[in-house]
């Protein structure tokens, strides 16, 4: 099957409008006649509805949380990129649109990240008239501040709490429709299976997480707005009930799974205290706009305290290697060399799996102040996790896995290759390619709910209206769809083993981090191939929850979540492994330059990897979407 | 740390509960509340028992999901910090806890420490928005915003909707949310044209839902994670007094879209 972008040809500054032109639109009066659904509510799943609800479609949104206002948008702390160039520095359209692409690693498509770059203006807009409260200047201007992988200060922000408040814009705009009727929302709802009919996606079924009701819903599209799978690693900065299902239920109907070992591994984490750790906190990249990273630089200093350590025994290795970028360089490039520096064993803290960052040197020069106002949230949230003040001694922070720029394979206009099924936000692969830019995955989430999937939708909706057939419950496809998740809850119920969904969770964590992590090679790669089946058999074998799937099960939950985590684990490593170059947050160690940087192979990986579903435990089938870079000079990166 | 938990069990709404007593072991001092319970749920598991269902998602203090009665104190005994973000050095080796759900009318027990907060969206609902069709904005430097008011805007939108203060008030009284969001909105020059009628809307909600009213306890302040001021209480009072004596229509149900 060959893979078409559908993208418009001709030049790329004009291609969106003429795209819009050129699809189909749905007249005010009929869009009451199409159903649609969306899943998740985060950024793009809340926009998406909200739009479509303030365009007349009947819309249903579903979210596992008890309220859509939870969803993890919530905790993106820095901000939100957009090419408006209040600060007059030099930022454009397509300057965005070539940082976007450079920092990708150039292995995303240049038309939908363009796109991505011209709508970024008018989300700031849409936010600020629903009353996100952005920093503002003095004279009462929005404020912006830099942000890794950019020389421009292009990043639009609410103190630490921008995701939050963005989120809170959309939910409430979402409210609002629900208020009006248009929406229909269900919270603590989890989407379990994909209904296809006739080749198109056509509803989903879901289970009430409350009174364990599972239910068909039935549409004539489906949006998946559902994250992404960065919990695959058990510790992640993902909230703990972020997961994979939708999106792999949809993949084992059909849907190509594209790019799934582009991971994002971000720098700026709270580091591992214990065994009892179950998750992982973030520190806003936008600290490095006045931290300094450093580490001593003889390992016989590791042991002291950091006061203890001369200005002179301190090795600021970022500022060192990448004198252009300093401690602004990509969160890739960052985290690879934090890595780097612990590994040689001068990481400090517990198991020496820490660098510092040190705000000494801007409390001095700006005051203590001007930092509080900066950062104030981030440094209490600091305190109170790791009981140590960074106002009086550095932070320490080590990687940790973030988000993941693959997901669900999708065309120029958000829809996978199983018509109907579109896929928003962070749970489809397009706009980052191999490496996100920081606060960029709110512009992405905001772009494809508010100014993309709005018209596109109307487009598929429109344009097969006469091939759709109705489909009511009775259809044979709508009672396999159900039968299947009976079936599956009553199986993970009835296995009555000895360990608990977490316990499996953990070690497959474990496994994909040391295996698959910052830095893999074939050897381990292989490796992970060969015991990622054998966990899955266990978990089959030896599962226990307890309880009933008639009520409120949080062990049934997370086995359902867990039982497609270890089905997505093994193709990841698959395209791990298939995947023999370095490119942005993937560090793959056979494929480096001489001073150790990332060492892509554009002459045999310029291409996204869509895989298809072919059966648990069968090789999943390659189909390749070759990149065409028309504008952006395919150059190895440098941030020196 | 060893540790004796006396955790509220429901089997579901409408059911009667019960404190049941577990003793917990190694707990590291350096784990939040939220790791220890996942240390006793898998204890429990482990022993074939149901484990203790509890509302968590982002263990960052910032989705709102968390919240339960720690000792009489909604989050527990550390001020503006979610259970979540709780560590355990801030008890001591030997502690009883008692450990509760949000105890509202309007927040039914679903299970054991799980409630439902579902009056919150209906609250935002009924006006807690600005009306701005996607695409409708114009440029976001065309609406200045001085930095004090942008402030005051975002120290009142920092509510997690964790529900804490609706817990912690004697009156279960849905106040500080409110007024959190009707301040976030009503200082911004963008929430001027609804103002009254958001304040008088998302009042009439929040009565509708069976929360009470205040009477100056303050204990909502003294609990909420966030720092949402008493001050915006008193603006809410404000607003929906003079929206009040203005109005010109009936309550009535919205139209949106």
């Amino acid at each position: 099957m060959e893979l078409r972008d559908n993208a418009p040809s001709g030049p790329i500054e004009t291609a969106w409008d003429r795209h819009r032109f050129d699809i189909k639109l749905v007249n005010p009066a009929n869009k009451r006649k199409f159903e649609v659904i969306v899943v998740g509510t985060g950024l793009a799943g809340a926009a998406a509805a909200a739009t479509f609800g303030e365009l007349g479609y009947r819309v249903r949104s579903f979210c596992y949380q008890d309220s859509p206002r939870r969803a993890h948008s919530i905790a993106a702390q820095g901000g939100i990129n957009a090419a408006k160039n209040y600060s007059g520095d030099g930022d454009s359209i397509y300057r965005l649109f070539y940082d976007t692409v450079k920092g990708g690693d150039y292995r995303s498509r240049e038309r939908n990240v363009y796109r991505l770059a011209q709508v970024s203006v008018n989300i700031i807009d849409q936010a600020v008239a629903q009353g996100v409260p952005f920093a503002r200047e003095y004279g009462g201007l929005l404020d912006n501040r830099s942000f890794g992988g950019a020389q421009v200060s292009r990043t639009f922000y609410a103190r630490g709490q921008t995701g939050q408040q963005l989120l809170l814009g959309a939910y409430q705009a979402l409210e609002r429709q629900i208020g009006a009727g248009t929406v229909t929302m269900h919270p603590r709802t989890e989407m379990l299976e994909l209904i296809v009919v006739d080749g198109q996606a056509r509803g989903i079924v879901t289970r009430d997480m409350v009174t364990g009701k599972i239910e068909a819903h039935l549409a004539h599209a489906v949006v998946l707005a559902t994250g992404g799978y960065g919990n695959l690693f058990y510790l992640s900065t993902n909230a703990k009930g972020c997961n994979v299902t939708a999106g792999w239920r949809a993949h084992r109907k059909g849907a190509f799974f594209a790019n799934p070992c582009y991971t994002q591994i971000h720098p700026t984490c709270i580091p591992v205290s214990g065994e009892h750790q179950s998750k992982l906190t973030l520190m806003s990249e936008s600290l490095r706009n006045d931290g300094r990273v450093w580490v001593p630089k003889n390992k016989d200093d590791v042991g002291k305290k950091p006061g203890q350590i001369a200005k002179e025994d301190r090795d600021y290795y970022l500022e060192r290697k990448y004198p252009a970028f300093g401690n602004l360089v990509p969160r890739d490039i960052a985290s690879r060399n934090a890595k780097e520096v612990c590994d040689a064993g001068r990481g400090v803290g517990p198991g020496g799996l820490g660098v510092y960052l040190d705000f000494a040197d801007a409390i001095e020069r700006l005051g203590q102040k001007a930092i509080e106002e900066r950062y104030g949230n981030l440094f209490e949230m600091y305190e109170r996790i790791t009981d140590e003040d960074p106002y009086q001694v550095p932070m320490r922070i080590y990687p940790a896995v973030h988000y993941t720029m693959g997901g669900l394979w999708v065309d120029y206009n958000l829809m996978s290759n199983l018509p109907g099924l579109f896929v928003l936000g962070e749970a489809n692969f397009s706009d980052h390619g191999a490496n996100r830019l920081g606060a960029s995955a709110l512009m992405q989430g905001l772009a494809d709910g508010y100014f993309v999937a709005p018209y596109t939708i109307g487009n598929y909706l429109w344009t097969e209206r006469t091939d759709q057939k109705p489909v009511t419950a009775d259809h044979p496809e709508v009672k396999k769809a159900l039968a299947e998740v009976e079936e599956r809850t009553q199986r993970f119920l009835s296995i009555n083993g000895k360990r608990s969904p977490d316990s499996f969770h953990r070690e497959l964590g474990k496994l994909m981090w040391e295996k698959c992590g910052m830095a893999r090679n074939e050897a381990g790669l292989k490796e992970a191939q060969a015991r990622i089946p054998a966990l899955r058999a266990e978990f089959w074998e030896n599962l226990r929850v307890p309880g009933s799937g008639a009520d409120l099960n949080q062990s049934l939950e997370k086995a359902g979540r867990v039982a497609d985590f270890l089905e997505l684990a093994e193709l990841f490593a698959t395209d791990a492994l298939h995947r023999r170059e370095s490119c942005g947050g993937h560090f793959r160690e056979e494929s480096q330059t001489p001073e150790g940087e990332a060492l892509r192979d554009d002459d045999s990986f310029r291409y996204v990897a869509a895989w298809e579903f072919n059966g648990v435990g069968k090789a999943p089938v390659l189909h390749k979407e070759d990149l065409e870079f028309e504008h952006v000079k395919l150059t190895q990166r440098s941030y020196k | 740390m060893r540790l004796t938990l006396h955790v509220w069990r429901q089997k579901k709404s409408g059911d009667k509960g019960a404190f049941e007593t577990h003793k917990v072991e190694n707990i590291s001092a350096d784990s939040s509340f939220l790791e220890m319970l996942d240390v006793l749920n898998e204890e429990i598991l482990e022993k074939g028992g149901e484990p203790v269902a509890f509302d968590h998602d982002c263990r960052e203090g910032i989705c709102g999901t968390c919240g339960m009665v720690v000792n009489g104190m909604a989050h527990g005994p550390q001020a503006l910090t979610t259970t979540c973000q709780l560590h355990m050095r801030k008890f001591k080796d030997g502690d009883e806890l008692w450990i509760e759900p949000w105890r509202a009318k309007a927040f039914p027990v679903l299970r054991d420490l799980v409630v439902d907060r579902g009056a919150f969206d209906r609250i935002i609902q009924a006006g807690g928005f600005i009306s701005a069709k996607s695409g409708s904005a114009p440029d976001a430097n065309e609406i200045l915003v001085g930095k004090t008011v942008a402030d005051q805007a975002m120290d009142a939108a920092a509510c997690i909707g964790c529900g804490a203060c609706v817990a912690a008030c004697p009156n279960a009284s849905a106040m500080l949310f409110t007024a959190a969001k009707i301040t976030h909105l009503g200082v911004l020059p963008q929430g001027q044209p609804e103002r009254d009628d958001r304040a008088r809307n998302m009042v009439a909600q929040m009565d509708a839902e069976g929360f009470g009213g205040c009477t100056n306890h303050g204990e909502c302040a003294e609990v909420c994670p966030k720092g949402i001021s008493l001050e915006t209480i008193a603006r809410m009072n404000r607003d929906f007094l003079k929206a009040m004596v203005i109005a010109r229509e009936p309550l009535a149900a919205r139209t949106g879209g």
